[in-house]
């Protein structure tokens, strides 16, 4: 039963990162289409940037912690935009196929600049928080697990605030409806749009640094798996859904730990390919999603 | 005979003579010309998916890996039992090189298959996600099975692959694409490309069709692994990772998708040019990244878009 509770709640500590980035894959579906591949390379930048603010502050200390989650949250939110700006804007009513080959020429273009500039090593993530085991029972509960927990709990109800409280939130979802209609009725779609993707940005760099806090070594390609992983998550609650996208993500995090810990871990990456089939066979909107009938 | 069927059989005619005189070709000048053709094959079969039916496989590297292996294996086990301890005669080692080439292409196409129905069926880019999924598990379970060799990979495989093999097999894979795609069926993958909906509603089965093209894309990429492994003669699952199925995808991008000539030109062009330029190879995936990304802000229809050769304006 404790070894249940323990694996549990490492399986909600990593689902809880893959709900932060698949929130940005499902966000930048609902009002563009298109999938993201340059998301999980944000992540990537969101460890870099945590890695090298985290040399310039005292390590261990929460507000250091905080601070330099908060920097690499900003940095990839100007990042996110950036790209949008320079590489998606310029194919807004192109063919979705173009769109995504962006996407995959940006994608690569992050990683392989990456391994250039930054090498192909690894990496060791400073501790930026301060780090505590606690015993309960003969559970053993990390100070790192439960920053993950709360800190994707926080940021997931201030995205929710963000999306139906906010007049913001409000264009985001009209968008998200009917982009056209949106347009009519005064929405700037390009801000929107730009909003979007600084917001789904920040999310993965906090996811970023979440997951290098975890497992502390980084590298130009570490955002490939989890990557994926968290796509198949925003497939699994339903894609262009946010609750959905968390709730993928939880579930996707809590499987994966409980095969890691049986006797076919090595099958552990196989899994989630293994879900995406299930899900596309037998149930393709996902676990919230509804599924849409396209109208000419 | 009509056109088609006479320029294929002056293909293989053409190709086994150069054969015949190979050894008085450059070694390396051969080496290069085998490396092209399987790009050839490689480039047009995965045309025939992301090119004429507007779908996005991200994962060919990895059909091509299942053909190699598949292949390897049945030359290596059936090999010696089939032909014997001297090695048996020219004609049946041909056979049995024939034999694994087909049951590689074959395993590629049934994976093609399986994972093209789920994906398939829906709209969208999920065949590109699961391609990309698939394309990384496949190296994993390669890695993890010891019967073929683990993450050391396979050796020793019998040098079958000659230049008439690789061209035959170049001219086959155009013949048959080139076929497929101008019958009354590969309108079909025309009307898929152009608009699913529009094509529905006439009543095709855009599935079918999308599906029929992903299988017998992989099918080829099958034999290009095949012949890839007995060409190299050692093979290993890194061989086949993403940036494989990226270069693959960046020649038909370049020659212009669903454009057979451009393709072939382009798949010439990126197997000879990182030959010439060995001292930047570090950049190698930032060109191509960067090319993707300007190629579809500049010329979507590819670099080699010229009139003749592409039906599409």
């Amino acid at each position: 039963m404790s070894e249940f509770l323990q694996q549990l709640l490492n399986g909600l500590s990593l689902g809880a990162i893959y709900a932060l980035i698949a929130l940005g894959y499902t966000m930048v579906y609902g009002v563009l289409r298109f999938i993201n591949f340059a998301h999980c390379d944000v992540f990537m930048i969101g460890a870099f940037i945590g890695y090298f603010a985290g040399q310039h502050l005292p390590q261990g200390t929460l507000w250091a912690g905080v601070l330099i989650l908060l920097i690499a949250m900003v940095g990839c939110a100007i990042i996110g935009m950036v790209i949008e700006r320079l590489a998606y804007r310029p194919l807004r009513g192109a063919p979705t196929l173009n769109v995504l080959i962006t996407a995959i020429g940006v994608s690569l273009f992050l990683e392989y600049s990456g391994q250039l500039f930054l090498g192909a090593t690894p990496r060791n993530f400073p501790e930026i928080f301060p780090s505590v085991n606690f015993q309960v029972g003969t559970l053993v509960i990390s100070s790192n697990q439960l920053l993950v927990i709360g800190t994707a709990v926080v940021l997931m109800l201030g995205l929710q605030l963000i999306v139906f409280r906010t007049r913001i939130g409000t264009a985001m979802r009209a968008v998200s409806l009917n982009p056209n209609a949106a347009r009519l009725v005064g929405v700037n779609n390009d801000v929107v749009i730009s909003f979007t993707f600084g917001l789904g940005s920040a999310l993965a760099a906090a996811g970023g640094i979440l997951y290098a806090t975890n497992y502390p070594s980084i590298d130009p390609l570490m955002g490939v798996m989890p990557g994926l992983k968290a796509f198949v998550a925003a497939i699994l609650g339903g894609i262009g859904n946010i609750p959905g996208a968390a709730l993928g993500g939880l579930l996707l995090g809590t499987v994966e730990t409980f095969v890691g810990g049986s006797q076919y871990s090595t099958y552990k990456d196989a899994i989630a390919f293994g879900i995406l089939i299930v899900i596309l066979l037998f149930r393709p909107a996902g676990l919230l999603g509804k599924l849409m009938v396209e109208k000419v | 005979m009509p056109r088609p069927h006479l320029a294929l059989v002056l293909a293989i005619a053409a190709s086994i003579a150069v054969t015949l005189f190979s050894g008085s070709i450059d070694a390396y000048l051969l080496d290069v010309a085998m490396g092209v053709g399987i790009n050839i094959i490689l480039a047009v079969s995965l045309n025939l998916v992301n090119g004429h039916t507007g779908q996005f496989s991200l994962g060919h590297a990895g059909f091509m890996a299942v053909g190699a292996y598949l292949s390897s294996a049945v030359t290596l086990n059936l090999g010696p039992r089939l032909l014997g301890e001297d090695g048996g005669a020219a004609w049946s080692q041909g056979g049995l090189f024939a034999l694994a080439l087909v049951i590689g292409g074959l395993c590629a196409a049934f994976a093609g298959l399986l994972i093209g129905i789920p994906s398939l069926r829906l709209k969208g880019d999920y065949l590109a996600l699961v391609t990309l999924g698939f394309g990384e598990i496949i190296r994993v379970i390669f890695q993890n099975v010891e019967a073929l060799g683990g993450a050391l990979g396979l050796i020793g495989m019998p040098a079958y692959t000659t230049f008439a093999w690789t061209y035959g097999c170049v001219a086959l894979t155009i013949f048959t694409v080139g076929c497929l795609v101008n019958s009354t069926y590969g309108c079909g993958f025309r009307a898929t490309h152009d608009d699913e909906i529009a094509a529905e509603s006439v009543g095709l089965d855009t599935t079918r069709y999308k599906i029929v093209a992903f299988v017998i894309g992989a099918f080829f990429a099958g034999i290009a692994g095949g012949l890839f492994a007995h060409f190299k003669l050692t093979i290993d699952p890194r061989g086949f990772d993403f940036t494989r199925s990226i270069e693959i995808v960046v020649m038909v991008i370049l020659g212009g998708m669903g454009n057979t000539v451009g393709v072939i030109l382009a798949a010439i062009l990126l197997t000879i040019l990182p030959e010439a330029l060995r001292q930047v190879s570090e950049y190698r995936m930032i060109i191509y990244s960067l090319l993707l990304i300007s190629l579809m802000m500049l010329r979507p229809n590819g670099l080699f878009n010229f009139k003749f050769g592409s039906r599409r304006p």
